[in-house]
């Protein structure tokens, strides 16, 4: 085995280990630190594959920024363990098949149509100025869109949070 | 000249040595820089700092290193144990971890081979050290929130809301540099500032406009590394001393190291990216080794400088409010920072 492969392999079960704690864990903060975890493997992927920045990237704004918010909010509200429920039966019954199906489609779907051509370690041509030509020619539309609708959550989240106030305004007109 | 590569094995043994210096270098300074803002700030204060332990107290670092070692290690009953014990592991880890991409001088040839005076190149290597400084944060929010105590959780959250806020406004002066050399590697970034204006006025990026980027990087850089005028987290008046309330002895120390190493890492970014790095003046009759420990010295002078101003900070402000902090971070430091992006956007263009 190559050296890529088994890095590979390294990062690949830590992030499927990590993705399967968060589930597993009933501490919210376990579960996050967990997905702290899944993230820093997809970033060593990326490495792998050649995309430096890309990787980089995914440690910044994922690990660092998304992550630190979440730990955030789940110490300002100094939340608890969470509570066991036996959960439904409907949920097992057609949750786990209908996520082993999920799984199929996708995985045909990228066979489809890439290919079985294997990836070579480090073919992928990640360098900043390769992505922002994409980002911002050949993709400038959906990236604008996906910039407005993160605003539109942004606001909605803010109206929200605001509603009791609001409402109680209104009532004293 | 050497232009050869090294082979595999070589490359490895040279790596373990470079980085073994390194790393002692760096736990020095540390110490070391402690003692210097304990002197400075006590002579800014009219007292002499420590002058027991050696000679100007200059084994006083040694003193406090034993002190913490055997001290006895209290652990509070009522901690969530294991990321109590890993807070101060990945504070430490990643402040000590970034130094690894920062170049701190010239290449050495020796014989056929070119040697270059960094543990390792990365093409991205200021966005490896801004991520390795955002993982950082861990380590003081998961202190403060494991030690189950009010007054840490609390200084966890400040340090967790202010490192994620002035960090945008951090990586926003960078990318003034950036746009400026054109590259994320620290070596090109350093190559791209050689040479004179005039033949006297070094091409420095902050003589090339980019001043205000590095007031913005400056004040950032504070608050990145809880130092005052910024050290909200840590407020002994308010919090008893923040996220690590609970914590004593070596973990303790953990956490000093920590706060000390990330002094020295934004200290050597600021000096590579806007005061030339190892650029300086050599005389071309000066032996070679002069030629690769001239600008070592410049770049560890530069970065001196740096961290005396740092002390100097420490020794003149007062703390902010909190509420001014975050005021001033987000209605103040981010507008002008985006300023200074796009006028040095639009003046590269033309």
């Amino acid at each position: 085995m190559s050296i890529h492969l088994v890095l590979f392999l390294f990062f690949g079960a830590v992030a499927v280990a990590g993705a399967i704690n968060l589930l597993a864990q009933s501490h919210p903060i376990n579960s996050a630190l967990s997905l702290i975890a899944v993230m820093a493997a997809l970033a060593g992927e990326f490495l792998l594959l050649g995309a430096e920045f890309v990787a980089a990237i995914q440690v910044i704004v994922y690990a660092g920024a998304i992550m630190v918010l979440f730990v955030f909010v789940i110490m300002l509200l100094n939340a608890g363990v969470e509570e066991r429920t036996k959960g439904s039966r409907v949920a097992i019954m057609f949750g786990i098949p209908g996520m082993l199906m999920g799984s199929v489609l996708v995985a045909w779907a990228v066979l489809h149509s890439y290919g079985q051509d294997e990836v070579v370690a480090g073919a992928l041509e990640g360098a900043p100025r390769d992505i922002a030509t994409l980002l911002f020619r050949e993709f400038l539309l959906p990236f604008e869109v996906t910039s407005i609708l993160i605003l539109i959550a942004i606001m909605g989240a803010v109206v929200l949070a605001s509603k009791p106030q609001a409402v109680q305004k209104r009532k004293e007109h | 000249m050497g232009t050869h590569a090294l082979p595999i094995w070589l490359f490895i043994v040279v790596s373990a040595i470079k980085s073994a210096i390194l790393l002692f270098v760096l736990l020095t300074a540390v110490a070391y820089t402690v003692w210097l803002e304990r002197k400075v700030v006590g002579h800014m204060q009219n007292r002499w700092g420590p002058t027991r332990v050696g000679p100007f107290g200059l084994l006083q670092p040694a003193a406090d290193g034993l002190k913490f070692l055997f001290k006895e290690d209290l652990t509070p009953p009522h901690v969530y144990k294991p990321l109590y014990i890993a807070a101060p592991m990945i504070a430490v880890i990643f402040a000590l971890t970034s130094i690894a991409v920062i170049p701190f001088g010239n290449s050495v040839v020796i014989g056929r081979y070119t040697i270059p005076l960094q543990i390792t190149d990365v093409n991205v290597g200021l966005l490896l050290i801004l991520g390795i400084t955002s993982i950082g944060v861990y380590g003081v929010a998961l202190a403060g929130w494991s030690s189950n105590n009010k007054y840490s959780l609390l200084g966890g959250l400040r340090a967790s809301a202010q490192m994620v806020s002035y960090e945008i406004s951090l990586g926003l002066s960078l990318v003034g540099v950036l746009i400026m050399s054109g590259s994320f590697s620290l070596r090109h970034i350093v190559e791209a500032q050689q040479g004179h204006f005039w033949g006297f006025i070094p091409r420095w990026n902050i003589f090339q406009g980019q001043v205000v980027g590095f007031f913005v990087y400056l004040i950032a850089a504070y608050a990145e590394t809880n130092r005052i005028p910024f050290d909200l987290p840590e407020a002994e008046t308010e919090l008893v001393a923040g996220y690590h309330t609970e914590y004593s002895a070596m973990k303790f120390a953990m956490f000093f190291m920590a706060e000390y190493a990330n002094m020295i890492t934004v200290a050597c970014l600021a000096s590579l990216l806007f005061l030339g790095g190892w650029n300086g003046p050599i005389p071309a009759w000066l032996p070679y080794p002069l030629h690769v420990i001239l600008p070592v010295v410049y770049f560890v002078a530069k970065v001196f400088v740096f961290l005396f101003i740092y002390i100097w900070v420490r020794g003149t402000l007062p703390r902010f409010r909190y509420d001014q902090l975050m005021a001033f971070g987000w209605k103040f430091l981010l507008p002008v920072a985006i300023c200074n992006l796009i006028a040095t956007a639009v003046a590269v263009t033309w």
